[in-house]
C-alpha cells in the first residue's frame, strides 16, 4: 500500500466526452445489483456507518460526466448515476481514479484532501463515517466482479492487472505488506 | 534495546496493517466518548477488540486501549465500563488521564498496566513520579511541550517509562487543557473524544477556493493551489487590522524522524505516532518508515530518509518543540 508522491491520474478528456452518451439506467441497474452483492459480503460496513446508514451520498468523479448517488439504505444500497451535481446529504469529489484508490486502502482520505486531490461537502460526519467504514471494509471491487465469472476469473484477473498497470489507477486492493 | 514503535489503529483494519507492517504496539480506543478519538465510523466495538487483540498477541505485537477522556460527573460508569472491559479483553495497558480514573483502574484492576496519557499533560519529574507513586503508572506519554534536553533531564529523575510523539498532527496547547474546540461547538477533545467535530464541520469551494468552517465560523480559506489543513482552531488562519495569519500555529505535522538518536539518548523507551483518525494505508506507510528508522539505529546505519512529506497536514514538517528554535 502506498501513497505515491505521483500525482493522480485523471480520466483523458477524449475518453471523458465518448462517456457523455453512455446509457445511465443499465449502469445504474448493474451497480445497485454490485452493490448488493458487495453489502452482503461486508455488512460490518452498515454497522461502522451507525447513524449514517440511511444517508444519501453523491460521488462525484471530477473527470467523468457523471455522478453516482448512493444510499447504504441500511445494508440494502441503492445506486443511480445522473448527469449534473446530484442531490445528497455529502458530496465526496475527486478524480475516480482518488475515489477508486480510496475504496481499495491504496490511498490515505485525509492526504487526499490536504492535496486538495479530494473534496468533500455537506454532512461531513456521514462523509467521514463512510471514508472510515469502507477503509475497514477491505474491498477489492475487481475481486468481487471476478467472482462472478466462472471460468473467466483468471483471465478477467489478468486484464485487471494490465489496466492497473497501464493507467495507475487501483482497480483491486493493493498487496499488503509482507509481515515484519 | 530497539526503541519500540506504538502506533495508531483506528479501525480494525488499521490494526492489522500496523501490526503487518512491523508495529511493536498499536494502541486504540472504543467507539465512544471514552477515547479522544470519538469520530464517525472510528473504533472498536467490544468483540473488535479482543479480536484485535487475540489477532496482535498471536503476531507479537501488543495493544494498549485509550481511555484518554475525562469521565463526566454522574455518568462515571461508562469510563468504569471500559477499563473493566480492557482488562478483560487481554489489553497490555490502558492509556488513561484522569486521576479519578486511574485510581479506579489501580484498585480494582491492578495487575492491567497503566500509562499515563498526554492529555494528563504530565511535563515534569514531580508530576510523573506523583502518578507513578499514587497508580502505579509504568509509562508516560510526555506533552508535545518539551525539548530533546527536558526530556532528558525529566528522564534522569524517574524510574517511569518515557514515550514521545515522532510523527502526525500537532496541538499548540498543553494537552487536556484545550477548550478552543468548545468555544466555537460546545464540543471538546477533553470532555467528549474530539476536536472540532465532524458534525459541527462544513467545507464549502467556490471555483477552488475552500472555505472551511467550524461551528458556522470561518477559520480559514485557502486558494486553489494551497494545501488545506484540518479545521481546528489552533489551525485558523484569521484577519486583524491589516494582518492576516496563522493566530495560533501554522498547519504543519511533527516528523522527528531524525531526532530518534538524539531521543533514544535522552532515554526514551517508545516512540508514538498520532493519527489513529487516518487510514489503514497511512498507518502501513509510516509504521513502515518509522520501523525502519529504529532498526537502522540498532544496526547502527545512519537514519532512512522518510517519505512522508505527502501523508502531513499541509504537507510540511516540523520537528515541534524538540528543537525549540524560538527559544
Amino acid at each position: 500500500m502506498t501513497q505515491s508522491s505521483m500525482p493522480i491520474p485523471k480520466v483523458p478528456p477524449l475518453v471523458a466526452r465518448a462517456l457523455r452518451v453512455m446509457p445511465l439506467a443499465p449502469l445504474s441497474m448493474s451497480l445497485t445489483a454490485y452493490s448488493k452483492r458487495v453489502a452482503t459480503h461486508h455488512p460490518s460496513l452498515f454497522r461502522r456507518l451507525g447513524e449514517h446508514d440511511h444517508a444519501c451520498f453523491v460521488l462525484d468523479p471530477t473527470d467523468l460526466p457523471f455522478v453516482i448517488e448512493l444510499e447504504p439504505n441500511g445494508g440494502v444500497p441503492r445506486i443511480k448515476v445522473v448527469r449534473g451535481q446530484g442531490v445528497g446529504d455529502a458530496r465526496i469529489a475527486g478524480p475516480i481514479a482518488a475515489l477508486l484508490g480510496l475504496v481499495h486502502g491504496a490511498f490515505d482520505g485525509d492526504a487526499l484532501f490536504f492535496s486538495r486531490d479530494l473534496l468533500i461537502e455537506g454532512d461531513t460526519s456521514a462523509a467521514l463515517a463512510l471514508r472510515n467504514a469502507v477503509d475497514d471494509a477491505e474491498l477489492d471491487l475487481s475481486e468481487e466482479i471476478t467472482q462472478l465469472t466462472g471460468p473467466m476469473a483468471k483471465p478477467l484477473q489478468r486484464a485487471f492487472g494490465f489496466l492497473e498497470r497501464r493507467t495507475g489507477v487501483y482497480l483491486s486492493r493493493p498487496e499488503e505488506a509482507e509481515a515484519w | 534495546m530497539v526503541m519500540e514503535i506504538v502506533c495508531p489503529a483506528g479501525t480494525p483494519a488499521a490494526l492489522r496493517a500496523a501490526v503487518k507492517a512491523g508495529a511493536h504496539t498499536v494502541y486504540c480506543g472504543f467507539a465512544d466518548e471514552t477515547n479522544a478519538r470519538n469520530f464517525p465510523g472510528l473504533n472498536f466495538d467490544r468483540a473488535e477488540m479482543r479480536e484485535g487483540i487475540a489477532f496482535a498477541h498471536a503476531q507479537g505485537s501488543k495493544v494498549l486501549i485509550a481511555i484518554n477522556t475525562f469521565p463526566r460527573a454522574g455518568d462515571e460508569a461508562i469510563w468504569h465500563r471500559a477499563v473493566s472491559d480492557a482488562a478483560s479483553s487481554g489489553a497490555d495497558a490502558v492509556i488513561l488521564a484522569d486521576p479519578g480514573l486511574l485510581d479506579y483502574a489501580a484498585r480494582n484492576h491492578p495487575e492491567l498496566r497503566r500509562h499515563l496519557s498526554v492529555q494528563a499533560a504530565a511535563a515534569n519529574a514531580d508530576m510523573i513520579n506523583f502518578y507513578a507513586e499514587t497508580f502505579g503508572v509504568k509509562r508516560v506519554v510526555l506533552p508535545r511541550v518539551l525539548s530533546v534536553p527536558e526530556i532528558a533531564a525529566i528522564n534522569a529523575e524517574t524510574e517511569v517509562e518515557t514515550e514521545v510523539f515522532v510523527f502526525g498532527g500537532l496541538c499548540v496547547m498543553a494537552e487536556g487543557r484545550c477548550s478552543l474546540s468548545s468555544y466555537a461547538t460546545g464540543r471538546s477533545p477533553n470532555m467528549n473524544g474530539v476536536c472540532s467535530p465532524a458534525s459541527h464541520v462544513e467545507y464549502h469551494d467556490d471555483d477552488g477556493v475552500l472555505d472551511a468552517r467550524l461551528g458556522g465560523y470561518t477559520i480559514h480559506r485557502v486558494g486553489k493551489e494551497d494545501a488545506a489543513p484540518y479545521p481546528t482552531l489552533c489551525k485558523g488562519c484569521f484577519s486583524a487590522g491589516d494582518a492576516t495569519g496563522h493566530l495560533f500555529e501554522d498547519p504543519v505535522s511533527l516528523n522527528a524522524e531524525q531526532l530518534i538518536p538524539q531521543l533514544q539518548k535522552a532515554g526514551v523507551t517508545a516512540l508514538k505516532i498520532e493519527g489513529r483518525q487516518r487510514s489503514r494505508s497511512y498507518v502501513a506507510q509510516v509504521v513502515r518508515n518509522f520501523r525502519a528508522a529504529v532498526d537502522a539505529l540498532e544496526a547502527g546505519q545512519p537514519m532512512p530518509e522518510g517519505m512522508l512529506a505527502r501523508l502531513s497536514e499541509g504537507q510540511a514538517m516540523t520537528t515541534g518543540a524538540y528543537k525549540k528554535t524560538w527559544r
